[in-house]
């Protein structure tokens, strides 16, 4: 409630500034322009948007998978951790706006360099999380199991896959947010379709408007996947949302 | 609540042979970063097979490694420790919060092979002899810190080993559930006989439940004295002879003589 009233006042603040303040239109529209050109150019708008969202629910899909494999391993793996888990940080000091246009000379402009960009953004917070949530389990539990004749694959089955997935989950919220920046970065890097590539192409067009609407999209669908993954989240761990001991 | 005493007949939960303890002039030292810790010097305990010992010492005495040593989730770095097979029980329930009460008591069955409608189904009919009956396909946030702690000593039980390490198993109970909690278990273990080791810092707790109480020492623990408990079950708190053999347990810890 609080929020909505805040964004109104600051979509009424900018409409005001917009209008009464004599900028031109091709330098900031006011939110009715924004919101026209969404219905006027919805065909366009809709046409780059499913590209986009193809590349970010494959992207995630990806990084949630290998996420999920790599955090395993190194979980079980001693070796997997010294061998990989300090490429995996370096991995992430690599700078995505510099090395995206390297991506697209290598791979081309289809959807192999969008796949890799968004991995590389979004994988390393799904495996983080991961690893700390298979890790987080309690020793003594560890040693019920032990003492259970557990193997190593029946803990991690019984007791770390489940214990891990509230964590995991919270990795893909993070993921989930910035696979739609990676996208729309790798698209401007080089690309003839999809929301990044319509920005760019718009603004020299004097089609201001529209750049600002093709946000408004990305912004709407990055919050449509978050929302959907803490609904997940309430459905899949409802455990992990109550406080212990609160039911006698 | 349901206590105990009304207690069905069930059939007794399926365990290996009879198999006791035997600790012997066992050293265990841990290295840290500040040096090392002996928890253990020359420490030596029998437990026969399905007697029920209680183990009382300062906090810090190394009680807990005696049970680790029990289990062989860790050995000793001298003397010897031989036990037939022995199950946890930490301290706090830890039942896994996705799982049913049902589930959690029959993991011990799932880790053993069992498919989850087949260690279910052995699970199910020992819930009504726990006082559980009705509650098995409750949340362990649904359930009563009492109830929860039955439902991890079943989980204990239906591992099927002769040897049960309890580490202070009602250490986080209030003092009612508590009370109720050691009478219950009382009338368990009269149902199902196992080896009991189990360690507490509540001697009367450890005169009530237990045939005999072994006072460790301060760190590094040793046996100070090992008080026989002769008297008939049920026992209350408040009779004359646990009275008696609660005041001299509680010298023999504050180092005096019994």
């Amino acid at each position: 409630m609080g929020a909505a009233l805040l964004a109104l006042a600051l979509l009424i603040g900018w409409e005001l500034y917009a209008d009464l303040g004599g900028i031109d239109q091709f330098l900031l529209p006011a939110p009715s322009d924004v919101a026209a050109s969404l219905w006027t150019d919805r065909g366009l708008l809709w046409d780059n948007f499913t590209v986009t969202a193809g590349e970010v629910l494959l992207g995630i899909a990806v990084s949630l998978a290998a996420g999920v494999v790599l955090a395993v391993a190194i979980h079980l793996s001693r070796t997997m951790r010294r061998a990989t888990y300090p490429l995996l940080v370096a991995s992430q000091t690599i700078p995505i706006v510099i090395v995206a246009p390297l991506l697209v000379a290598w791979l081309g402009y289809d959807l192999a360099p969008k796949l890799a960009i968004v991995g590389l953004i979004c994988f390393f917070p799904v495996v983080v999380t991961t690893l700390d949530g298979l890790a987080g389990v309690d020793p003594d539990l560890r040693k019920l199991m032990r003492t259970l004749d557990a193997s190593r694959l029946q803990t991690l089955r019984h007791v770390e896959a489940p214990a891990a997935l509230p964590a995991l989950l919270s990795g893909a919220k993070i993921a989930v947010t910035v696979a739609v920046i990676g996208a729309v970065l790798a698209e401007q890097a080089g690309s003839s379709d999809g929301l990044g590539h319509l920005i760019l192409q718009s603004i020299p067009q004097f089609e201001t408007a529209r750049s600002w609407a093709a946000v408004v999209v990305l912004a709407a669908f990055a919050i449509v996947l978050f929302g959907a993954l803490a609904l997940a989240e309430r459905r899949l761990v409802p455990w992990a949302h109550r406080s212990e001991g609160d039911i006698a | 609540m349901t206590t105990t005493a009304e207690v069905p007949v069930a059939p007794p939960l399926a365990a290996s042979a009879p198999a006791g303890v035997r600790v012997e002039a066992v050293e265990r030292t841990y290295r840290t970063r500040r040096g090392t810790v002996a928890a253990l010097r020359g420490l030596t305990l029998g437990v026969a097979a399905n007697e029920i010992v209680a183990v009382v010492g300062p906090s810090g005495c190394g009680k807990s490694t005696l049970l680790e040593l029990v289990c062989a989730l860790q050995a000793p770095d001298a003397g010897r420790v031989e036990a037939g097979p022995a199950v946890y029980m930490p301290q706090r329930d830890l039942l896994l919060p996705w799982a049913s009460a049902l589930d959690n008591a029959a993991l011990p069955l799932r880790v053993h092979g069992a498919s989850r409608a087949e260690a279910r189904d052995r699970a199910r009919p020992a819930f009504a002899a726990f006082g559980l009956a009705g509650f098995e396909a409750a949340r362990p946030a649904e359930l009563s810190g009492g109830m929860r702690q039955r439902v991890a000593f079943l989980r204990t039980l239906l591992a099927g080993k002769p040897v049960l390490a309890l580490d202070e198993p009602f250490a986080s109970l209030d003092a009612i559930t508590r009370a109720e909690m050691q009478a219950w278990l009382a009338g368990a273990l009269l149902r199902e006989p196992r080896t009991v080791l189990f360690v507490t810092h509540d001697v009367e707790e450890a005169v009530v439940l237990a045939d005999r109480v072994a006072v460790l020492s301060p760190r590094p623990g040793r046996v100070l004295a090992e008080l026989p408990v002769p008297l008939p079950r049920p026992r209350s708190r408040t009779d004359g002879a646990v009275v008696t053999l609660r005041e001299r347990a509680m010298r023999a810890l504050q180092g005096g003589t019994l």
